[in-house]
């Protein structure tokens, strides 16, 4: 009987046996469809729509302190530029309590000697005053005000103006994404997040309510081994996140119109590397706490925050405090996302790939490492 | 009232029976406050610019000085030709790199205007855009000083965060975006977890009413919430130094509003899912908009106009803004008030969805 298979060898049949229940289980259960299907179309849709870091929506209060014909000059200039709204009070205490009340985010002050001033032929000040409280829209808006009023200056012929204009100019060209489009380098960014639900959410999850409903014991029993089962585990979470991938890769080209640079020999390794500490990771979680409530929250915030808040997605990780730079160094998605926004915006750069590939390899054998000895220990 | 305290007895036990699960309840939201506090800052600081220097006299090493000098960049890389720099940008190697051309030194001496080229990473848009900002100010300030100093201009104060602290903004909102995650999660967990292990069965024929469980399934996650909630507002204040200049009086009903509001789509969601992995997958699903939208990831107001409208669903927004102004606006009663009755009227909706969905499923 050649047929009957030497138990503690790797086992073909075994394989395809196991994986087909686990086929089974995904296709039976909507929450799978959810998170493979309907949340990546949710996330690029967020992601296209919903965060835009550029502030053409901010309202601002426009206090006047004076009634000369001079004073409507630079508010009327505002009020021309694109989608601003500019409020207009008569005084400074109304405008304060619209931006405490969070209706406006900044306030233009004109004082009293305004008109005077500009008929003087002299350069005016005004006041510019903050939201604070957010300070990025603060950053912007001031730097906003001050570009309109230097070409109002300028447009008046005012003296101080000429003198400003800087003796050396900087010419800032952004390659690879000259529109400056925050799109073009969040969607990638939200391939490796998608990824991320799948590789580590769902199978940490899905191996979980195995050793929480005692399903494990009853496999650990049969002659599957351990390298089948993990193996069976593993191949169609890491076949439905690839299948995810490519949908919203799809959808990012066609829909949200990014460019598509690389190659799609890159665009499946590098998902293929990442996928490795990504899997690994949801299987150590789940064999380490057995319990899927506990699992569920040790994925969020072990896996699915880190890659959101520490990959260098949304925030600048040269930015952050050492020891969280340090830290973000074992988030494998910090290796994946530059790849990714290379891959779509700037082309095939191998050199950028091959170490970054390299690591979250090295990533996917600790994780598997680790969760074949947890998974060991706790048989015996 | 003696089996609603039964069941409410329970379920907190339910809740914290386990040790692990325990844990789970207060050490990560916490740790995530805190490294989540350092970590989400939009600030670019230590970048590693580029330098291809064509001119090199002493003018074009004057502003290399300058920009060395300033803290925002870390290292400069000397570059000696236009392949160089095309590596160094498409590896990612820095985010920017300035080109000074040959005639540069000439025209200064000369006391003519010039340029100086700067090529930026468009795949870090952002943040490149924050460099450009830093360099055209030093730039800038290279050619003003030889010009003569004028008067006027626009005078810039921030209220409220004078020297825009950029913890002060983000504390305040990972306080709403910490609890809203605990709260689903918890909240999403109960019912399905019972319906998974076969207790929910027994909690139906027992004599308990309807209303009885769901309010036995609110009672702890609202305790937790409100316990997280109330240990962050002190480690924000303690800890970070983060002014607390409302009142408590006004940032507790609208905490608990906004609980009851996350409760009750909590309910639904693990009324909705008949095991664990739906009702968590279902939650994350939740979560994931409710953030986005609140205005946390970017200000409403920058969002389409259809968008903008969709936000007024979201609880999270409202309680954003008032937890915002609790913190450094000292935020009158009438403005808090304007915040929480949407959020009211939120709960209610919610909770009274998932209760006619725990009802109808009953069946």
């Amino acid at each position: 009987m050649s047929e009957a298979a030497d138990p503690a060898r790797f086992d073909w049949r075994r394989l395809r046996a196991m994986m087909r229940k686990e086929l089974a289980q995904i296709l039976r259960d909507p929450s799978t469809f959810l998170i493979a299907l309907a949340m990546p179309l949710l996330l690029l849709f967020l992601f296209g729509y919903a965060v835009s870091l550029d502030t053409a929506g901010t309202r601002l209060a426009l206090g006047m302190g004076d009634d000369s014909n001079a004073g409507p000059a630079p508010a009327a200039s505002h009020r021309a530029s694109p989608h601003r709204d500019v409020e207009i009070s008569r005084n400074r205490e109304g405008a304060r309590r619209q931006m405490i009340g969070d209706k406006v985010r900044g306030m233009i002050v004109i004082p009293q000697d305004f008109g005077r001033t500009v008929k003087a032929g002299r350069m005016p000040t005004v006041q510019m005053v903050t939201d604070g409280s957010q300070p990025n829209t603060a950053i912007f808006v001031a730097n906003y005000a001050q570009g309109i009023f230097q070409s109002w200056a300028a447009n008046e012929g005012l003296p101080g103006a000429a003198a400003k204009t800087p003796q050396v100019e900087l010419s800032a060209r952004f390659w690879y994404n000259p529109g400056l489009k925050s799109r073009y380098f969040l969607v990638p960014g939200s391939i490796a997040i998608v990824m991320t639900m799948i590789g580590t959410l769902l199978t940490a999850l899905v191996v979980a309510r195995e050793w929480e409903r005692g399903t494990m014991e009853a496999i650990m029993a049969t002659p599957v081994t351990m390298a089948e089962f993990i193996a069976s585990k593993i191949l169609p979470y890491y076949l439905l996140a690839l299948a995810s991938m490519s949908l919203c890769t799809v959808i990012a080209v066609t829909a949200f119109g990014l460019p598509f640079r690389g190659s799609l020999l890159a665009l499946y390794l590098l998902a293929s590397a990442f996928l490795m500490p990504a899997l690994g990771l949801g299987l150590f979680i789940s064999s380490a706490t057995k319990n899927q409530f506990v699992a569920s929250q040790m994925a969020l915030i072990v896996s699915f925050l880190p890659t959101f808040l520490l990959s260098g997605f949304l925030y600048e990780i040269s930015s952050m405090p050492v020891p969280i730079q340090a830290l973000s160094y074992a988030v494998p998605a910090r290796y994946l996302i530059p790849s990714l926004q290379t891959l779509f915006l700037t082309g095939d750069i191998w050199a950028h790939f091959l170490p970054n590939i390299a690591i979250m390899l090295g990533f996917g054998f600790l994780f598997f490492f680790l969760s074949f000895r947890v998974t060991r220990r706790s048989l015996d | 009232m003696q089996r609603l305290r039964a069941i409410i007895v329970k379920e907190i036990w339910a809740l914290l029976r386990d040790p692990k699960a325990r844990t789970v309840l207060v050490v990560p939201p916490l740790i995530q406050l805190f490294i989540f506090t350092f970590a989400t800052t939009l600030d670019v600081r230590n970048v590693d610019i580029a330098v291809l220097d064509r001119s090199a006299g002493t003018h074009s090493a004057e502003l290399v000085q300058r920009i060395a000098g300033s803290p925002n960049f870390r290292h400069i890389r000397y570059l000696r030709s236009s392949d160089e720099l095309h590596r160094a940008i498409d590896r990612q190697e820095v985010i920017a790199a300035l080109v000074i051309e040959e005639g540069f030194d000439r025209a200064l001496d000369r006391g003519q205007p010039t340029q100086v080229g700067l090529v930026l990473d468009g795949r870090r848009s952002n943040a490149a855009q924050i460099v450009a900002g830093y360099l055209s100010l030093i730039t800038a300030q290279m050619g003003a000083e030889a010009a003569p100093q004028v008067q006027g201009g626009v005078e810039v104060t921030n209220w409220l965060n004078p020297s825009l602290d950029y913890i002060w903004f983000t504390l305040p909102a990972l306080i709403v975006i910490i609890v809203s995650i605990a709260g689903l999660a918890i909240t999403s967990q109960t019912v399905s977890r019972e319906r998974e292990m076969g207790t929910f069965d027994q909690l139906l024929v027992s004599p308990l009413r309807v209303h009885e469980i769901l309010i036995g399934k609110i009672v702890p996650p609202f305790l937790v919430g409100a316990f997280n909630g109330t240990l962050y507002l002190v480690v924000a204040q303690l800890v970070f130094g983060i002014p607390f200049t409302g009142s408590l009086l006004l940032f507790f009903p609208a905490l608990f509003a906004y609980l009851l509001a996350l409760i009750g789509l909590g309910l639904f969601v693990s009324a909705l899912s008949m095991t664990q992995q739906q009702s968590f997958l279902g939650s994350f699903v939740a979560t994931t908009p409710l953030i986005m939208l609140s205005g946390y990831a970017s200000p409403i107001e920058n969002m389409p106009g259809w968008l903008q409208t969709v936000t007024y669903l979201d609880p999270a927004r409202y309680f954003l803004v008032i937890v915002q102004g609790q913190f450094l606006k000292g935020m009158p009663a009438i403005d808090v008030l304007h915040q929480t009755w949407p959020l009211v009227l939120i709960a209610f909706a919610t909770l009274s969805a998932s209760a006619w969905l725990f009802r109808s499923r009953m069946e």
